[in-house]
């Protein structure tokens, strides 16, 4: 695999322009002089290929709908009600939950770089930390979330939460209709991984199917 | 600094292009060069601040046509041979010195959950009293420093309301170069769409910026 853009004239450290090779030589590096154990690496990638993801945030939404004791706790101190989960450490240690309702719906952004909850919603895809998406959330969040296939009502009001600091944000997305007799594992499986960040809206079941 | 990463209301950036069924890694470098920078950033020699800022230096040409993970990449290239971690000879021979310093002990794999767990909480305890209360009204200063900050460009000079009074905060305008934490309250600043964006924004609409005190005047104009 070539790297898109290299130029090497400007490598001042004739490192390999694919990113692959020089990650390859760092790693090695590193490890020759005992500063990485490759073992950890492998257990850092795994975690956040299988175990923190957005299934983690979707827990916490279903949580929230299903008990509004718990609803309660998670707006007033969203990392403690997050933590009551199991969920929380690097880059959510700081967490704060925001709530969709009919009159309000909320957009999560990073217009400096690309802040995002990892404990409740994993690493960011790569839209989230695009300059596109970082550029225009603030500006023109309409147009964004229309792209997005969400057309908000003019009425609604619409809060951008730009994450400047070390604050990371969760949106609690609206509950469906129809989802009353749902379990929370059940309700849990409709909350999508875009609902939390607030480009989409959480859809109801499709009728027909079990709830 | 003003650079390119500051991006909020830039135009000419294209469409937003969501991927359907994302992988969490594209290729198996990118999840090596975030693992590299995970475990590197254990040692606690820089802080978030500092790495942030590393990665804003990448001149703007560069860093508008690099991919995220080349960013993190190169920014973490930077921070290993400042902070001695390797020699410049060794990044370009590919390979350790032989007879160099060898390091401290590294991230064990059995230390990695802990450490996922643990994090690293930027709030610091203070008694000192917050400047401002939820309601008032304040202005962005309007300040252009050439190092770190977390103060965006739209904001400056425009006027909003504190919402939250999050508590006390380590500064990344220090913090990144390493002069101190200076800690100090942080707030969500909510500034309506039409106060920075003009007219044509929607009257509805507003934006929360989250703001250290040292960014922030009372809005005696209010």
């Amino acid at each position: 695999m070539k790297s898109r853009h290299t130029h090497p004239e400007h490598d001042e450290h004739r490192m390999p322009s694919d990113p692959a090779l020089q990650v390859l030589a760092l790693e090695s590096i590193l490890v020759d002089k005992g500063l990485v154990d490759p073992q950890a690496l492998d257990t850092l990638v795994e975690s956040y290929e299988h175990r923190i993801g957005p299934r983690n945030g979707a827990k916490v939404v279903a949580r929230a709908w299903k008990d509004p004791a718990y609803k309660a706790r998670l707006l007033a101190d969203a990392t403690a009600a997050i933590a009551e989960l199991g969920f929380g450490g690097l880059q959510g240690e700081h967490m704060l939950a925001v709530e969709n309702t009919p009159a309000v719906h909320n957009l999560v952004v990073c217009t400096l770089c690309s802040c995002y909850p990892y404990p409740v919603l994993g690493l960011p895809p790569v839209w989230y930390k695009s300059a596109a998406y970082r550029s225009r959330a603030v500006i023109d969040p309409r147009g964004v979330l229309r792209e997005f296939g969400l057309q908000l009502p003019e009425e609604t009001q619409i809060r951008v939460w730009d994450s400047t600091a070390e604050l990371r944000y969760l949106v609690v997305p609206q509950r469906p209709q129809g989802t009353e007799a749902m379990t929370e594992e059940q309700l849990a499986s409709l909350v999508t991984r875009d609902a939390m960040i607030g480009v989409a809206i959480v859809q109801p079941p499709r009728t027909g199917e079990p709830p | 600094m003003n650079g390119v990463h500051d991006m909020g209301g830039m135009h000419g950036m294209g469409p937003v292009l969501p991927e359907r069924d994302e992988p969490v890694f594209h290729h198996r470098w990118e999840a090596r060069a975030y693992a590299l920078v995970r475990a590197m950033g254990a040692f606690g020699r820089w802080n978030i601040d500092a790495s942030r800022h590393q990665r804003e230096l990448i001149p703007a040409a560069e860093l508008l046509r690099m991919s995220y993970y080349e960013r993190w990449l190169a920014g973490l290239r930077e921070l290993l041979l400042q902070h001695g971690f390797i020699t410049a000879e060794e990044l370009a021979s590919g390979k350790a010195t032989p007879g160099g310093a060898k390091g401290t002990p590294a991230l064990p794999a059995a230390n990695v959950q802990a450490f996922i767990a643990r994090g690293s909480p930027a709030s610091r305890e203070s008694g000192c009293a917050p400047r401002f209360r939820a309601g008032q009204r304040v202005r962005a200063r309007n300040l252009n420093p050439v190092g770190h900050t977390r103060l965006p460009r739209y904001v400056r000079g425009k006027s909003g309301t504190i919402g939250r009074v999050h508590g006390v905060f380590v500064f990344p305008d220090t913090n990144a170069h390493f002069r101190g934490e200076s800690p100090q309250h942080l707030y969500s600043v909510r500034f309506e769409a039409r106060e920075l964006w003009g007219e044509a924004a929607a009257a509805t609409d507003a934006v929360y910026v989250d703001l250290w005190e040292d960014y922030l005047d009372a809005d005696r104009a209010a």
